[in-house]
């Protein structure tokens, strides 16, 4: 495989409050290499969101990164000054979030946002910058795209606006899209549209993609690799195919087994009794030991690293086997 | 609970919906409308919708955002007065029962799940409160001792804690609040709410949607006990297909305010007929079928105030044609299913 594009090495997060400081995400590594669609699933408060803020430096303050560190193309970006993060943001990092409507300016039109978007990353005149504009929609699929770049965000469908937003990251050829949780909004046949066009695109111009979401039908249609995030850590990160039907962590077990499934019927669902604990109460040990049917004593006192568990890597104790190998 | 799905077992079926239309008025103001020479705006959010519920089984309605599944929820347990068409429960007329004097009997029968459980909690009220105001507002605590000799509120107290138990909660959660729940939690609180008054049908509008899936799971695991332990009619509206496939005994289909296919699960799920329902399927991204390719759907839902003539679906059908865009199929049989579609009568697909 050749060199990833994103590093990201025992990346820390923490939230000083009133009550102490929050560690919100603790030990996250991962990698992805070009041209490939790295998934990040949990449940709610798991982390992912925040793990996309920190990479693309869009903390919300008081969160800080307070350790690790985050490398793009072999360079540290994580202790950019404001300004360069900016400049990195657009031309070499896209992002994607969730809600289309709150992510374009409703007194702009759509060509006027991203004739201004292309401008700003390639030196490029106006009227070079719009016929980009117009190939952009079209890539993306919005049929009259001459007519509609004058139009406003509201006079375009949910759908219709995700696309435009999608055109938008795309619009500085960046090399790493982030894209949080991109088809949460959309209604289930708009969403086959989205992920279809965004693997089409990311293959396409080459880029790496880091997609949270919470759906694992999502994941399971569009990420080569996928990690599996609880509170606040990365608990196993793999294949897709092997995470989905072999997981080796009990908590992607029962994350996979509560998923009603289309092709078989099962009476009852599997079930993780309780909740992800609050921040503020993060057990000692294995964060998910208090949840886990196969706990033992030693996950109750020591927290397991990522250990080599057949096709995956997996922060389980059941896995160790003694002969760690350097993460 | 097969042989009841089909609806014939056990006689009548509990809940008759028939040719249920709700029509909202969407018109600017009269000025506006005078001024600008416009007519009045309707939206048909619902048209022409009729299915039955056998006791003691769950329908499942499906379809996106705007079809029109939330107001035939609304309808049915009578926050809508609906504009044509009736429902009957148990035989009974509710739009006319509701604003008789026995309306408070029929409420009694059947309760309602909402979708949010941050929004549908009151945050000022204790759990004892939420839970026991259905419980005090129908006057199922009787007022004077019983046998034990119990105060009123004692015994509410009791009651409310065996509903929390039948959920899955802590009797001692009586004294909390909501904020101090997790979602799942306050959906429970939720149901158990629905529950105090002993119905026999539940409306159930997105009851998971709003919860991460280790969490629905535990959900919907509660909602098919209950159903299992007290023979609990549901009708389910969500837009999760495979939640439906999980939770269902029947299926219906909805595209733009009309029911397009209405079949038992089994058949829905392995013989879908209408090319929307074909293309809704084929939508869903499932685990387990990681690496297929899946054909995207072609455009999107209408302006649901200009909707197509003819078959409202028929500028996304690959199978539509000339009768299509003129004529408004009617939901027929075939084979076992009713489904709205001129191609499927016509043998074309």
């Amino acid at each position: 495989m050749n060199a990833p594009l994103l590093e990201v090495r025992h990346l820390r997060v923490e939230f000083p409050t009133r009550l102490g400081t929050l560690v919100a995400l603790d030990d996250v590594s991962f990698d992805i290499a070009p041209g490939e669609i790295l998934g990040v699933v949990g449940e709610s408060g798991a982390g992912k969101s925040l793990t996309g803020s920190a990479i693309i430096g869009l903390l919300d303050p008081p969160g800080r990164v307070a350790g690790g560190e985050v490398r793009f193309d072999g360079r540290r970006i994580d202790n950019l000054p404001y300004e360069d993060m900016r400049k990195m943001r657009g031309r070499h990092i896209g992002a994607i979030f969730q809600d289309p409507l709150t992510s374009l300016d409703p007194l702009y039109t759509i060509g006027q946002q991203l004739i201004e978007t292309i401008q700003t990353h390639l030196p490029l005149s106006t009227v070079d910058a719009r016929e980009r504009a117009i190939r952009l929609l079209q890539e993306t699929g919005i049929s009259a795209a001459e007519q509609r770049l004058d139009q406003y965000p509201h006079q375009f469908s949910g759908g219709m606006r995700q696309r435009v937003v999608i055109a938008l990251a795309l619009a500085g050829e960046p090399r790493l899209i982030v894209a949080d949780e991109p088809t949460t909004a959309l209604d289930v046949s708009i969403q086959a549209q989205i992920i279809s066009l965004l693997r089409r695109l990311c293959k396409e111009q080459g880029a790496a993609v880091m997609l949270v979401t919470h759906d694992m039908g999502v994941i399971a249609e569009t990420c080569d690799r996928v990690a599996v995030m609880y509170a606040g850590r990365i608990v196993e990160i793999g294949p897709v195919a092997s995470v989905i039907h072999a997981p080796a962590h009990p908590y992607s077990t029962g994350l996979m087994g509560s998923i009603p499934a289309m092709d078989e019927e099962r009476e009852r669902l599997l079930q993780i009794d309780g909740a992800m604990p609050r921040l503020t109460a993060i057990p000692r040990g294995c964060a998910f030991n208090p949840r886990c049917p196969r706990v033992f004593d030693r996950c109750r006192v020591e927290r397991p690293d990522l250990f080599d568990a057949g096709a995956t890597r997996a922060a389980c104790w059941l896995h160790d086997s003694g002969v760690e190998k350097a993460a | 609970m097969s042989a009841e799905a089909s609806g014939i077992a056990g006689g009548r079926p509990l809940v008759q919906v028939k040719n249920l239309a709700k029509t909202f008025d969407v018109s600017k103001p009269w000025l506006n409308r005078v001024l600008e020479r416009n007519g009045r705006q309707f939206v048909h959010a619902v048209d022409d919708v009729s299915f039955e519920i056998a006791k003691g089984t769950t329908l499942a309605l499906v379809g996106e955002s705007g079809c029109g599944k939330s107001t035939v929820a609304r309808l049915l347990v009578g926050l809508y007065q609906p504009t044509r068409g009736q429902v009957l429960f148990d035989g009974i007329d509710t739009a006319e029962t509701l604003r008789s004097r026995s309306a408070r009997t029929l409420r009694r029968r059947m309760q309602m799940i909402f979708q949010d459980p941050y929004a549908s909690l009151n945050p000022r009220w204790s759990v004892a409160d939420i839970v026991g105001e259905p419980l005090k507002e129908h006057g199922m605590v009787e007022p004077s001792g019983d046998a034990a000799g119990q105060a009123p509120s004692r015994r509410l107290r009791a009651r409310v804690a065996e509903l929390l138990q039948s959920v899955g909660l802590a009797a001692a959660d009586v004294e909390k609040y909501p904020h101090q729940f997790s979602g799942g939690q306050r959906q429970r609180i939720s149901i158990a709410r629905a529950l105090a008054t002993h119905p026999e049908f539940l409306v159930c509008d997105e009851p998971t949607s709003a919860l991460d899936v280790s969490v629905q799971a535990q959900v919907l695991n509660i909602m098919k006990d209950l159903q299992r332990r007290q023979g609990l009619t549901y009708l389910f509206i969500s837009h999760n297909l495979a939640v439906v496939r999980h939770v269902s005994d029947q299926v219906g289909v909805m595209y733009l305010g009309r029911l397009v296919e209405l079949a038992e699960k089994k058949t829905l799920f392995t013989h879908p007929r209408h090319p929307y329902t074909r293309m809704l399927l084929d939508a869903i991204p499932d685990i387990h079928m990681s690496g297929r390719a899946r054909t995207p759907v072609q455009g999107e839902v209408p302006n649901p105030l200009q909707p197509p003539p003819g078959c409202t679906f028929n500028p996304r059908c690959p199978h539509a044609t000339e009768r299509c865009r003129q004529e408004r199929p009617a939901l027929l049989p075939s084979g076992h299913t009713l489904v709205a579609c001129h191609a499927v009568q016509e043998g074309r697909i």
